[in-house]
């Protein structure tokens, strides 16, 4: 069932755009992280569905219904930010028996509920703590409870994971992930780090200059990115030019195959991508088709692998080589692009040019 | 994220300590101790340190009507009450904006809150006293009030809108969307937040408006009568037991604010940081 719905929604701040023409349906029980680089409008998205912030044109919609015209206090989108966290002159049951005194729950109940809440975010009898007694990571806690205990019909997370300290990160996200499993509850969690972003949610939107770029499962954005610019945002920048003909794309290296369910594209000139990591280094076990030479221009060694770039015909290529790879500047070697994991991405300097309208072929040359 | 107070006193070396409280000593002790002294003095004369014949006189001049000191006294006193409520009705919203939000001409509204620090309060004020004469509001308590507020507003304003800018809006937009209305939003979150930081801003208002004597003395024509106009003949005058009298009394509620807010502005030093753009 749908839990939100965002139809066409944009946003404009004076002649800025910050979110253009969104569409996004989020299902109950859902956990979907709204990926990018700052600046992009994740915020502004999450702020619309709180209804902090008007949508300029569109609509949004919770249960099926809009809510435009309801107010923040009355929507149950509750908001958990990064910093700010905590109201500092309450305690903690007072900071998160908030929610529950706007709602006029009578006291005994909102006790009991701040109590099993508190269990629940593993902080139990600490009620009586103000604000500033608690370290980062508690203040986070209570910040999640408070938002936890009034039962949001949505739950917006905006970073609330980047003010903290890596290992408190990675035992918030277990604990996030866990309790919203558990409880059940929408969410949608705003990231500009695409690891967070992969590890926590059920899908990922990921969002640039205001626009919606992708929706999917996080195993997507690795296998099939659509775009050159997403392929970039999730570290990999390789890339190679061709022309492609159902199932094989030439290129000025010889040709690759590529699965033949790729649906990505159409025959004529096109944008293939392997990540470094799936690039297979060619030795005597491995079989030979989809192999090119390359030409190593350095090599540097991180510990668990080696990373070691080549490139092919003119054209940069990273690799996770094994650690104990070995290899001099200029060395000829041959690599081979799996069939299964090569996937056709659409360019994004083209994209531009085809939106602008009349940007002729040979600008690049200019320029 | 705020300091260990330990560390900070540890920040400062002992010398400089020594020399802020002995200037404190010098600069702020002796001049009201020699106050002190002169208002009960009846007869000193040069080469003595003490007085030579003690008094009362000086004291009960002061509280007789001819001196005109209670009434000097309730009028300051209403005045910069007056004065404190109307830059917090006028400068509380302002002071949001500035501090809170971005918006064109923001650089413009920020220089335009200068200027009476700037230009000279007479200038501002004789050109202010054609427009209340023909408005009726001379020698009101209204169009003084009015006219302390020029001064008043940008020490208000600056200081409200670092606390504002210091808090920002995160616990308000939490609070919102956890079911609080506006009126709750501020009775439960913004108005705790702000509290001290108001009470200090709201002090410092009342000690502009109270200190103020030009102003006054155009708007109000000599007939609206605060302490300072009370005080000014007697220090011309001679009678240093009076002017000393008087001036004690008028000195009064700005000891009783500064070691009211002593503690707020040791403590909270976001709240000074607004005068960093003086």
């Amino acid at each position: 069932m749908t839990a939100v719905s965002l139809r066409h929604i944009s946003r404009r701040f004076g002649e800025h755009l910050a979110v253009r023409d969104l569409n996004l349906d989020i299902d109950s029980g859902e956990l979907v992280a709204f990926l990018g680089p700052s600046g992009c409008g994740k915020t502004t998205t999450l702020r619309m569905i709180t209804g902090l912030i008007e949508p300029t044109s569109g609509d949004v919609l919770f249960d099926g219904e809009s809510v435009l015209s309801t107010p923040t206090e009355r929507r149950g989108a509750v908001m958990v930010f990064q910093k700010h966290l905590l109201f500092p002159t309450m305690n903690v049951a007072q900071n998160v028996g908030f929610g529950l005194k706007m709602a006029k729950v009578s006291k005994d109940e909102a006790a009991q509920r701040v109590e099993d809440i508190l269990d629940l975010v593993d902080l139990p009898g600490l009620e009586h703590r103000k604000a500033h007694e608690l370290s980062g990571g508690q203040q986070q806690r209570v910040a999640l409870a408070r938002a936890l205990v009034v039962r949001p019909k949505v739950l917006l997370l905006d970073e609330p994971l980047a003010n903290l300290d890596a290992n408190l990160r990675i035992t918030m996200r277990h604990l996030i992930r866990s309790i919203q499993k558990e409880l059940g509850i929408t969410a949608i969690f705003v990231t500009h780090d695409q690891e967070e972003a992969v590890m926590l949610a059920d899908r990922v939107a990921l969002m640039f200059d205001g626009v919606l770029q992708q929706v999917g499962a996080p195993d997507e954005f690795f296998r099939a990115p659509r775009t050159t610019g997403i392929a970039r945002f999730f570290r990999n920048g390789n890339f190679l030019r061709g022309r492609r003909q159902g199932s094989i794309v030439r290129t000025d290296v010889g040709d690759i195959e590529i699965a033949p369910g790729s649906t990505n594209g159409r025959d004529g000139p096109t944008v293939l991508t392997v990540r470094p990591e799936e690039v297979q280094l060619v030795t005597k076990d491995t079989p030979q088709d989809n192999v090119v030479p390359a030409v190593v221009t350095s090599l540097i060694y991180m510990g668990s692998h080696s990373q070691l770039t080549v490139t092919i015909g003119d054209t940069p290529w990273q690799i996770h080589a094994p650690a104990a790879f070995r290899a001099s500047n200029g060395d000829t070697i041959q690599i081979r692009l799996p069939r299964d994991h090569v996937s056709i991405v659409s360019d994004d300097d083209d994209t531009v040019a085809e939106q602008s309208g009349a940007a002729p072929p040979n600008q690049t040359t200019i320029a | 994220m705020s300091v260990n107070p330990e560390q900070r006193t540890g920040l400062v070396p002992r010398w400089a300590r020594w020399i802020a409280v002995t200037s404190i000593v010098v600069f702020v002790l002796v001049p009201i101790g020699t106050l002190v002294i002169w208002s009960f003095a009846f007869r000193w004369n040069f080469p003595n340190i003490l007085p030579t014949e003690w008094g009362l006189r000086a004291w009960s001049y002061t509280a007789s009507d001819s001196s005109r000191v209670i009434e000097g006294l309730w009028n300051s006193t209403r005045l910069a009450l007056v004065v404190t409520l109307m830059a917090i009705i006028v400068g509380l919203p302002a002071s949001r904006a500035l501090g809170q939000h971005e918006f064109r001409g923001k650089t413009t509204v920020e220089w335009l809150l200068m200027m009476p620090i700037i230009v000279p309060a007479l200038v501002a004020t004789m050109g202010i006293h054609q427009i209340f004469i023909r408005l009726r509001l001379t020698e009101t308590l209204f169009g003084v009030a009015l006219v302390h507020l020029i001064p008043a507003i940008p020490y208000f304003v600056l200081v409200m809108a670092s606390v504002f800018a210091n808090y920002g809006t995160a616990l308000e937009d939490t609070a919102r969307s956890l079911g609080a209305n506006r009126y709750k939003v501020f009775r439960y979150v913004t108005f705790p937040a702000i509290s001290s930081g108001l009470l200090v801003a709201s002090m410092f208002t009342f000690l502009i408006s109270w200190g103020q004597y030009v102003t006054t003395l155009l708007i109000g024509g000599g007939t609206f009568v605060t302490l300072p106009l009370v005080l000014f003949p007697f220090l011309s005058g001679g009678n240093n037991s009076t002017a000393a009298a008087i001036s004690l009394v008028f000195v009064a509620p700005a000891i009783v604010v500064l070691v009211m807010t002593s503690r707020q502005l040791s403590r909270d030093s976001a709240l000074m940081g607004g005068f960093g753009k003086l």
